[in-house]
C-alpha cells in the first residue's frame, strides 16, 4: 500500500528528484537532532526518547507527496444559508474510517456540530484536493494539521464576519458549536447566517491561524462518532463501486492471459454469442510485461448483465502465447530464493564486521524463513464503471489512487486530464489491490471502443488469478552470541522479487522503500550488523499488500527473537527487551538513501524508548506471564512500522489433532497522536484477523506459469468459527503534541509472529515456513 | 416469462431462467444491496432469505424462486430498523462494509431459527460469511445483541 518512490511512471522522475533532496536535508538535520538529543543516559526506562517540544512543530513527507498538500477551507468547506456544513473526504474510504475521520478533524476545529455536518466525497483531482493516493497508513499523519488548519481558517473567517456584522473587535467574539457568539452583548449568529458574508473574508494564513488547544476537544481522540456510512451499509444503500448503474450501461467480464506476460494469439467467440444475454466479444488492448497499473488485455465479453457475461466468456475458446514466464513454479522458486539467500548479497546496512563476529561467536542460530505469495481478495473485486463520449471520460471506480487513476484515464485514452472525471466509490475492501488502476482503465478503453457505458466486473477467480501479488521471500538470519549468551552479530538476508520489476524490466534488487519496511531499520542494539538484498527475478506483477514487506521481515526478526529466547533459556519478552536495548533514537547513518515511511527522521526517529514502551504495556494489559492452561502457550512480537509502534501476545494452543485455537490476543499500538480510537481499534482487530489468515492459510502458487487458486476454497481465509476468541486492543496514551503516525497496516505485521512463538511455547515446535497448514499435525 | 416475489413485489423475468439470482436481483432489478463476492457460495456476500432460510443468491438461479418470497436487505425492516441492523450499528461492525448485507441476512435468518443462540452457535452459523477486513468479534457481539433485545 505504500507508493513512494516507484509509483506511476510519470510521477517516477519528479519523486525521485524530491526524494534525493529531502535525502540529503534530512541528513544534516538528523545529524544535528541526534548531537542534541543522542546521548540516551539518564532517560527513564521506557519513556519516548524524543523531546516533546522537538515535535510542537514537526514536519511531515506529505510535502514530497504528489500535487502535495492543498490547505485552503474554500477548497474543502462549503455552508448552506440553512447552516449545514458540507465538508469534503478527498481520500478513499476502503473501511479505515478515513471518510469520517479526516472531515472530523475540520468540523472540530471550526467548531461545526458534527450533527449539522454532511460529508461529500471529492472526484480525482489533486491538483484542486493535493495528493488523494490513499495507502502508506499516511492520511491521518499527513492531514491531521492541514485539516486542522482548514477548519481553523473557517472558524476565523465565521468570526470575522460576525464582528463585522456587529462592528465589536474580533477578539471579543468566538465560534462555538455552531454558532458565533458575542459574550460581551449575549448576541449570537448561526453558522448558516454567517455563511454568505464568511465567504468573502480573505482566507488567513493557515500557517498562523490559531489551532484549539486540545484540552478543548469535541470529538477528536473521544471515539463516539459512528462512521458516516455506518447506516447506509446496515440497510443496503452504501455505493461501492460494484453498485454503479447508468443508463444504457452494459456489462463485461474479460478473459485475461493466464500467465503475466502473455498474449491474445486468437479467440472463436462462436459458441459464446450463442448464449442468452451475451451482445458482443472483443479483444482488449494489453500492455507488454511489466505494465505498471495497465491492463493485461485479453478478450472482453459484454451482454445484458454479468451473469450472462461469465457464462459467455466460459464458451469462449482461446488460444494464448504464455511468454517467458510460463515456466513459473512455486517450489523449484523456493529453492532459488533459498539458493540466493545462502550466499552473500547487496550489502544495503553494514555496522560493525559481521563476519568476525560470527566467526568469533560462541554460538550462532540460523532461522530460514519462508513466507509465499498473497492475493488481496477484497471482498469487492475489482470493478469500475466508465463512461466515454464525446471525447470525455467518466469513470466510477473504487480506487485508492483517485487522482493517479485520473492521470491513467486521461494517458491511456489520449486526452487531457481535464476531461477525465473519476468518481470515487466506497471501497469493498483495497489493501493495496485497488491502489492499481487497470481495472478502470479496461472499463475505459471498452467504452470509447462501444460508445456506451460499461461495467467491467473482475470475479473472484480473475482476482486471485491476475492480482498484483504480495512477493514470495526467503528470509534468512543468522544470530552469533557471546559466551555470556549476549547476541553480538546479526545478519539478516531478504531474498524475494521486488515491487519495482512490475514498473522497470528486470528489476532485481528491493526498492529503497522495501528495505526500509523491517530489514535495515531493524532496531535491535547489536555491535555487529549486516542486511543484504540477494538479487532475485520477478515471475509475476508485485504490488502492495496491505504492510508489504514488513510481513515477511517482521516475521522471521520476531520469530529469530523467539529461537534466541529458546537457546538461552530465556523469557521471551525478556529476550526482545535485552535485543532492543537503551531507549535511544537509532543511528542508521550508515543505511544509503534510508526510507521512513516518507517521512522526514527528525519528526519520526525510530524511538526504542516507544518500542520498549508498547511491550511493557501489551504485556500489562495482556497478562504477558499469566498461568496458562495446560497446552496452551503465549507468545509475543514488537515491530515499528508505518512509524508507529506494535506489540502483540497471542495465546494459543493446539490439540492431539493438531487443530489451532487462538483464545486471546493482545495488542499495544502507539500511533502517536489519535483521532478516533473506536476505528483504530477496529483496524486492529481487523489486522488479528488478517494476520491469522495469512499465518493459518494464506498461499498463492504458481504451477507453468498459472496461479493454482481462483477463489476462497483454494486461496482460504479465516472465518469466524477460526477466529481469536477475544482480541483486546489497547492504545497507548501519548502526549497531546506527539506526531499521528499510521494505524491502517502496522497491526497486521507481527501478529504472525507472536502465533509462531505462542504455539512454539504449547508444543516446542517452531514453523518457518508459513501458512502453518497440517504442519501442526502429527 | 417467469414470475418471482422479491421483497413483497411481483417481478418479471423473461431472459435465461438459469440465471443467479443474485445477478437478476443486482443488475436487471437494481437492488444492489446483495453483494457480489465470489459466485460459488463460499463467502456469503450475496445471502438472501428465500421463505425465511438464508440462501446464496449466487447459486440460486431465478427459477428455483418461483413461488417462494425473496427478502433481500433492502427489504429486511421497513425503515432499516431490524434489531440485527440497530445492533450492527450500536456495535460499530463495519470496516469497509461490503460482506455486511450478506452478515445482516444470515443473523437475522439464524434468530428467526434459533432466537437465542449461544457464542459457540452464532460462530458456527456465521462461519458461511467471510469478512477480508475481519470484523468477526463485533459481529459475534452485534447478533448476540440482537438475540438479547436492542
Amino acid at each position: 500500500m505504500i507508493m513512494n518512490i516507484i509509483t506511476r511512471s510519470d510521477r517516477l522522475a519528479d519523486r525521485l528528484g524530491g526524494f534525493e533532496e529531502r535525502v540529503t536535508v534530512e541528513k544534516i538535520s538528523r545529524r544535528s537532532v541526534l548531537k542534541g538529543l543522542g546521548i540516551a543516559g539518564g532517560l527513564v526506562l521506557a519513556a519516548p526518547v524524543m523531546s516533546r517540544q522537538a515535535f510542537a512543530a514537526y514536519q511531515t513527507g506529505a510535502g514530497i507527496m504528489p500535487h502535495g498538500t492543498v490547505v485552503d477551507p474554500k477548497v474543502f468547506v462549503a455552508i448552506a444559508p440553512d447552516g449545514i456544513v458540507t465538508i469534503l473526504a478527498h481520500r478513499a474510504e476502503m473501511g479505515t474510517g478515513v471518510r469520517t475521520s479526516l472531515p472530523l478533524i475540520v468540523a472540530e476545529e471550526m467548531e461545526a456540530d458534527w450533527s449539522r455536518v454532511k460529508v461529500k466525497q471529492a472526484p480525482g483531482d489533486e491538483v484542486k484536493y493535493g495528493n488523494q493516493d490513499t495507502d502508506g497508513s499516511r492520511s491521518t499523519r499527513h492531514y491531521l494539521i492541514p485539516m486542522r488548519q482548514i477548519g481553523a481558517s473557517a472558524r476565523s473567517m465565521l468570526e470575522a464576519a460576525a464582528a463585522k456584522r456587529w462592528g465589536v473587535p474580533v477578539s471579543e467574539v468566538k465560534a462555538v458549536n455552531h454558532e458565533v457568539v458575542h459574550s460581551a452583548s449575549g448576541r449570537k449568529l448561526g453558522f448558516g447566517d454567517l455563511a454568505a458574508d464568511a465567504a468573502k473574508e480573505a482566507v488567513p494564513n493557515v500557517e498562523t491561524v490559531k489551532l484549539k488547544d486540545p484540552k478543548d476537544f469535541r470529538y477528536l481522540g473521544k471515539g463516539q462518532i459512528s462512521t458516516v456510512d455506518l447506516r447506509d451499509i446496515t440497510v443496503g444503500t452504501a455505493h461501492y463501486g460494484s453498485d454503479t448503474r447508468l443508463p444504457g450501461m452494459k456489462y463485461a467480464v474479460i478473459a485475461r492471459p493466464p500467465v503475466t506476460g502473455g498474449k491474445l494469439v486468437s479467440f472463436d467467440a462462436t459458441a459464446a454469442m450463442k448464449v442468452s444475454g451475451v451482445e458482443k466479444v472483443m479483444e482488449v488492448k494489453g500492455w507488454p510485461w511489466p505494465s505498471k497499473f495497465q491492463p493485461l488485455g485479453g478478450v472482453a465479453v459484454i451482454a445484458r448483465n454479468t451473469g450472462a457475461a461469465i457464462k459467455g466468456r466460459d464458451a469462449l475458446k482461446i488460444v494464448w502465447d504464455d511468454g517467458d514466464n510460463a515456466k513459473y513454479e512455486s517450489v523449484a522458486y523456493r529453492a532459488e530464493l533459498e539458493d540466493a539467500a545462502r550466499k552473500p548479497g547487496l550489502v544495503v546496512r553494514k555496522e560493525g564486521d559481521v563476519d568476525a563476529a560470527l566467526k568469533s561467536a560462541d554460538r550462532v542460530i540460523t532461522g530460514e524463513y519462508y513466507l509465499p505469495h498473497l492475493a488481496h481478495a477484497s471482498m469487492e473485486p475489482p470493478v469500475a464503471v466508465a463512461n466515454v463520449k464525446d471525447g470525455k471520460a467518466e469513470i466510477w471506480a473504487p480506487v485508492q489512487s483517485p487522482g493517479g487513476t485520473r492521470e491513467d484515464v486521461a494517458k491511456t485514452l489520449g486526452i487531457p486530464d481535464t476531461d477525465v472525471t473519476v468518481n470515487v466509490t466506497l471501497l469493498g475492501g483495497g489493501f493495496g489491490r485497488k491502489s492499481k488502476c487497470d481495472f478502470a482503465l479496461e472499463a475505459a478503453l471498452l467504452s470509447k471502443e462501444l460508445g456506451v457505458p460499461i461495467k467491467v466486473q473482475w470475479t473472484r477467480e480473475d482476482d486471485i488469478r491476475h492480482d498484483f501479488l504480495h512477493t514470495v521471500s526467503v528470509e534468512r538470519i543468522e544470530a552469533g552470541l557471546d559466551k555470556a549468551g549476549k547476541v553480538i552479530a546479526w545478519r539478516h538476508r531478504s531474498a524475494a522479487p521486488t515491487i519495482a520489476s512490475t514498473f522497470a524490466a528486470g528489476a532485481s534488487h528491493a526498492a529503497s522503500f522495501e528495505l526500509g519496511m523491517g530489514l535495515v531499520d531493524m532496531p535491535f542494539e547489536i555491535a555487529n550488523i549486516q542486511c543484504e538484498n540477494p538479487e532475485v527475478k520477478a515471475h509475476t506483477r508485485i504490488g502492495w499488500f496491505r504492510s508489504v514487506s514488513n510481513i515477511p521481515r517482521a516475521f522471521a526478526v520476531q520469530s529469530m527473537v523467539g529461537e534466541l529466547a529458546q537457546a538461552t533459556n530465556r523469557d521471551q519478552k525478556t529476550m526482545l527487551l535485552e535485543l532492543i536495548g537503551s531507549p535511544r533514537i537509532v543511528n542508521l547513518d550508515s543505511v544509503k538513501d534510508l526510507w521512513n515511511y516518507g517521512e522526514p527522521y527528525d519528526s519520526y526517529p525510530i524511538d526504542t524508548g516507544r518500542l520498549r514502551r508498547v511491550v511493557e504495556y501489551v504485556a500489562e494489559k495482556g497478562g504477558w506471564g499469566r498461568t496458562v492452561p495446560k497446552g496452551h502457550g503465549l507468545g509475543i512480537a514488537a515491530h515499528r512500522s508505518f512509524v508507529s509502534y506494535i506489540a502483540t501476545i497471542v495465546e494459543a494452543s493446539v490439540d492431539e489433532k493438531g487443530k489451532l485455537t487462538v483464545h486471546q490476543v493482545d495488542t499495544a499500538i502507539d500511533c502517536g497522536t489519535f483521532v478516533n480510537p473506536e476505528r483504530i481499534q477496529s483496524q486492529v482487530e481487523g489486522a488479528a484477523i488478517m494476520g491469522l489468515s495469512l499465518a493459518k492459510h494464506g498461499e498463492i502458487t504458481f504451477k507453468d506459469g498459472r496461479v493454482q487458486q481462483s477463489n476462497f476454497d483454494g486461496f482460504r481465509v479465516i472465518r469466524m468459527d477460526e477466529a481469536p476468541l477475544v482480541t483486546n486492543v489497547h492504545i497507548v496514551p501519548v502526549d497531546a503534541d506527539t506526531p499521528p503516525s499510521g494505524a491502517g497496516e502496522p497491526g497486521l505485521p507481527p501478529f504472525a509472529p507472536a502465533l509462531i512463538n505462542a504455539i512454539f511455547a504449547a508444543t516446542g515446535k517452531r514453523i518457518r515456513s508459513l501458512p502453518i497448514g497440517k504442519q501442526l499435525e502429527a | 416469462m417467469i414470475k418471482v416475489k422479491i421483497n413483497g413485489e411481483e417481478r418479471n423475468w423473461d431472459g435465461d431462467p438459469d440465471l443467479s439470482l443474485m445477478w437478476f436481483v443486482r443488475d436487471e432489478l437494481g437492488l444492489t444491496g446483495t453483494k457480489y463476492g465470489c459466485g460459488q457460495a463460499f463467502c456469503g456476500a450475496c445471502t438472501v432469505m428465500v421463505d425465511k432460510q438464508a440462501v446464496r443468491a449466487c447459486i440460486t438461479s431465478v427459477s428455483d424462486v418461483v413461488g417462494r418470497e425473496v427478502t433481500t436487505i433492502e427489504g429486511l425492516h421497513p425503515s432499516g430498523d431490524h434489531a440485527v441492523q440497530k445492533a450492527w450499528r450500536q456495535a460499530n461492525v463495519p470496516q469497509c462494509g461490503y460482506c455486511q448485507a450478506g452478515q445482516i441476512m444470515q443473523a437475522a435468518a439464524l434468530l428467526i431459527e434459533n432466537p437465542k443462540p449461544s457464542h459457540d452457535q452464532i460462530r458456527d452459523a456465521m462461519a458461511g460469511n467471510i469478512c477480508r477486513c475481519g470484523c468477526y468479534q463485533r459481529i459475534e457481539n452485534a447478533v448476540h445483541l440482537a438475540s438479547t433485545g436492542v
